[in-house]
């Protein structure tokens, strides 16, 4: 009972800084975003704004209004260099570890030297990398030194877009891509032989499924078509944060790689697998778990990103713009103080999304031990 | 006769007091621009010895980092004593309309300002009835920059109307250069826009459109957006790259014709790149605005609950006068806003510039804070981007009023 108490009294400073500039303006910030703050100018700065409480008017403009069109490429941007980022950080990390776990010449050398451009922030990063993909420069004139012609691609200064779909088509593509990881959980569960798992996933696919093919098809969010689209300008702001990032999945993987017991893989050589074989159904399930944390922490980097984009291409760039940057640029040069923290609720929103089933499942796990 | 005594020595120390203290003025010149506010201050200090100076600057181009860690400053309750703001509407759409700003036109009665600064630049100062900063220099936006031995060797002369403009770019294009217009990142496009919207418009139609009188959908309007895509296909394509100084490099090497920039393009050339004014190269009004001046005015204001009201007060009474702003001018390269000081300071850009400041019209610049709240100014960017992206007028125009609708503009 006395180690209770003091367990308690110990945590309890931290219990309430946490409570107040975490949890406290978290809630504060959900509040401002119901709000109209920013609407009126003889109020957005005042000693003391008068606020009011306007519900979900702000997130409404955000995904339907006419001038936020910024937003809603921002979020496309966002998704499509979350994609790129984690599955080039990923794969790229996962052979460098490969390489070195077989243990080359210098691997000390190279591992220090893959990891290095962690240790760099990213406004460093960013600079570096806006010099080498400037037009005339850098990455376009490499080829020259082996006698080939330079490469003409404008990187950064792109405004070409591919993958262009109509905004109006969001509900529909939404449902559908629920729709069908459902049905896989439903598979899954049918391996499984769990019946009732089974039954509510095909249930809920099937609905969603049927709207999306249904009414889906007609919801519009906007009364005139607004396509969106992959900008190609981000390529380059992924290539920086790939070479920033892959040294530290390549650190996480090779511990990985050194964990696993030699036995499992003298097993696997004596049932008779090939490297590949070995590779697939032994060495890759066993690294699973680290590549799902490994999954979260730079999926909640990519959620966040800001300085690297800032550093790269500035503020005022349209086609490389995240959420994170549109909502700088309303409140802080907008004065649209409500705007900008609904954008701020939306990402903690989509970083939860990200991190909570991580840390149930962690949970979940340290209960049964 | 010891009353007495005591009386003066009271009113003695008093005035002694008040010059002692501290004053924190916050701005945004740092670098290539802090030495001219160094030596403003060091002109302060020579009159108020007693007061201890904070010289609080916060990098970044344009005030762009500086306005933000002012707003959080200011909802906190804690005001710097004086800050920098773009005289105009970006000091009365932000602070004067919210109440935190004091009315400064007794100090202008009291110093003269009133005649001192043309009447043009007083009305953008001016708001219900009271002047909220005091300017402390000028900077003309409407210019375009060219080489003129270059201009020579191509056997073109400097246009005097857009159409002009197009013509001679087409002229270039077939002697063999790329681009004839050098352009840099997102603002110096909106900065080129409002020189053609200038021109387009005239000074009445500018004025109108932020007043709210004309609307940006009018038709007159969305020509501007028309003229301004057709000056868009004589720009460089990488434009977005590029910062200001790398565009008026351009036209430097002579890979670009023309570049529009405000005048202080005429300060990196001078002193960063070492030409001379009027003989290594060499300026215009933009085409079309002969006869207008598009200015910008860095000011300082007083904020309400500002800890040192006097010192900030003999700070701004030293920033509007005349010694003041021909000690800091000539260093940063922009011009007096008072009609009486002196040319021998200035370059000769400089001297072209105080020529046309006392004789033209004045309008207020867009980009730069005067005409338009920063609620519209922010979002104007994404007007462009969508311009850019769509090649629309008709789309961009909309979005335009969209958002002047939104922030009510002219109200």
């Amino acid at each position: 009972m006395r180690d209770r108490i003091v367990a308690f009294l110990v945590l309890l400073p931290s219990l309430v800084a946490v409570g107040i500039f975490v949890y406290g303006f978290i809630g504060q910030n959900l509040w401002v975003s119901l709000t109209d703050w920013g609407k009126n100018p003889a109020q957005a700065l005042a000693l003391r704004p008068e606020l009011h409480f306007v519900g979900l008017e702000n997130y409404r403009e955000l995904f339907t209004g006419f001038v936020d069109v910024r937003f809603r490429q921002s979020v496309v941007n966002l998704i499509f260099f979350t994609l790129f980022f984690m599955g080039g950080s990923l794969g790229l990390g996962l052979l460098l570890a490969m390489a070195l776990d077989r243990g080359p010449k210098g691997e000390g050398l190279f591992r220090t030297v893959f990891l290095f451009p962690m240790a760099l922030s990213f406004v460093v990063t960013g600079t570096i990398w806006r010099w080498l993909l400037q037009p005339q420069g850098g990455i376009n004139v490499l080829p020259t030194l082996f006698g080939l012609p330079p490469f003409h691609f404008p990187w950064l200064t792109t405004r070409q877009q591919t993958w262009v779909f109509d905004w109006n088509q969001l509900p529909f593509y939404t449902a559908l891509a629920v729709g069908l990881t459902l049905l896989y959980v439903a598979w899954k569960a049918h391996q499984e032989g769990e019946r009732k798992r089974l039954f509510w996933s095909l249930l809920s696919s099937g609905v969603l499924l049927v709207w999306a093919f249904t009414l889906g098809r007609t919801t519009h969010l906007l009364p005139y078509p607004e396509p969106h689209g992959f900008s190609l300008a981000l390529v380059g702001v992924i290539l920086a944060a790939v070479w920033q990032m892959s040294g530290y999945t390549m650190a996480l993987y090779l511990a990985g790689l050194r964990g696993i017991p030699v036995e499992v893989l003298e097993a696997a050589k004596v049932d008779g697998a090939s490297e590949w074989q070995t590779y697939r159904h032994v060495i890759l399930p066993l690294l699973a778990p680290i590549t799902l944390s490994a999954m979260i922490v730079l999926g909640h980097i990519a959620l966040k990103i800001f300085d690297l984009i800032f550093a790269m291409a500035g503020l005022d760039y349209a086609p490389t713009d995240v959420p994170a940057i549109y909502m700088y640029l309303l409140a802080f040069r907008g004065n649209q103080f409500a705007k900008g923290a609904a954008i701020g609720i939306l990402l903690l929103l989509l970083v939860a999304l990200v991190v909570i089933p991580y840390l149930v499942s962690q949970l979940r796990k340290e209960v049964r031990r | 006769m010891r009353k007495w005594l005591l009386a003066i020595g009271v009113a003695l120390g008093l005035s002694a007091l008040a010059q002692t203290g501290k004053l924190e003025i916050f701005s945004w010149w740092a670098g290539d621009e802090g030495p001219a506010l160094e030596a403003l201050i060091r002109l302060y200090k020579q009159k108020y010895p007693g007061v201890e100076v904070i010289n609080a600057t916060v990098t970044g181009g344009a005030g762009v980092n500086a306005k933000a860690v002012l707003k959080t400053r200011m909802l906190g309750g804690d005001p710097p004593d004086t800050f920098q703001v773009h005289a105009g509407q970006e000091l009365i759409g932000t602070w004067v309309v919210a109440d935190r700003m004091e009315d400064l036109t007794s100090l202008f009665r009291q110093e003269g300002w009133l005649q001192a600064f043309p009447k043009g630049l007083i009305d953008l100062l001016s708001y219900k009835r009271g002047i909220w900063s005091v300017p402390v220099n000028i900077h003309r936006s409407n210019v375009m920059w060219y080489i003129p031995a270059k201009l020579k060797e191509w056997g073109v002369t400097p246009p005097k109307t857009w159409a002009e403009f197009l013509a001679t770019c087409q002229t270039l294009k077939r002697k063999g250069l790329e681009a004839p217009l050098a352009l840099g990142e997102n603002w110096t496009q909106q900065h080129l826009w409002e020189s053609v919207a200038l021109a387009t418009l005239g000074a009445d139609g500018w004025n109108n459109l932020w007043s709210g009188k004309l609307k940006f959908t009018d038709p007159k309007a969305v020509a501007v957006w028309e003229t301004f895509g057709k000056v868009l296909d004589c720009a460089n394509k990488d434009a977005a790259g590029l910062s200001w100084q790398q565009a008026v490099d351009r036209v430097v090497q002579g890979k670009a014709a023309f570049n529009i920039m405000g005048d202080w393009a005429a300060g990196y050339m001078s002193t960063t790149l070492k030409l001379k004014p009027g003989v290594d190269f060499a300026w215009a009004p933009s085409p079309g605005t002969q006869g207008v001046f598009m200015m910008l005015s860095d000011s300082f204001g007083l904020p309400k609950g500002a800890k040192n009201r006097q010192n900030a007060i003999n700070w701004l009474k030293l920033v509007g006068s005349k010694e003041g702003q021909d000690t800091f001018n000539p260093l940063k390269g922009s011009i007096s806003a008072r009609l009486d000081s002196d040319p021998a300071k200035y370059n000769a850009y400089g001297q072209s510039a105080m020529k046309d400041w006392k004789s033209n019209r004045i309008v207020g610049s867009l980009v730069h804070g005067a005409v338009a709240p920063e609620s519209f100014m922010s979002q104007f960017g994404t007007v462009m981007e969508i311009f850019l992206q769509t090649k629309s007028p008709q789309a961009a125009a909309n979005a335009a009023q969209a958002i002047a609708n939104q922030v009510g503009l002219g109200r």
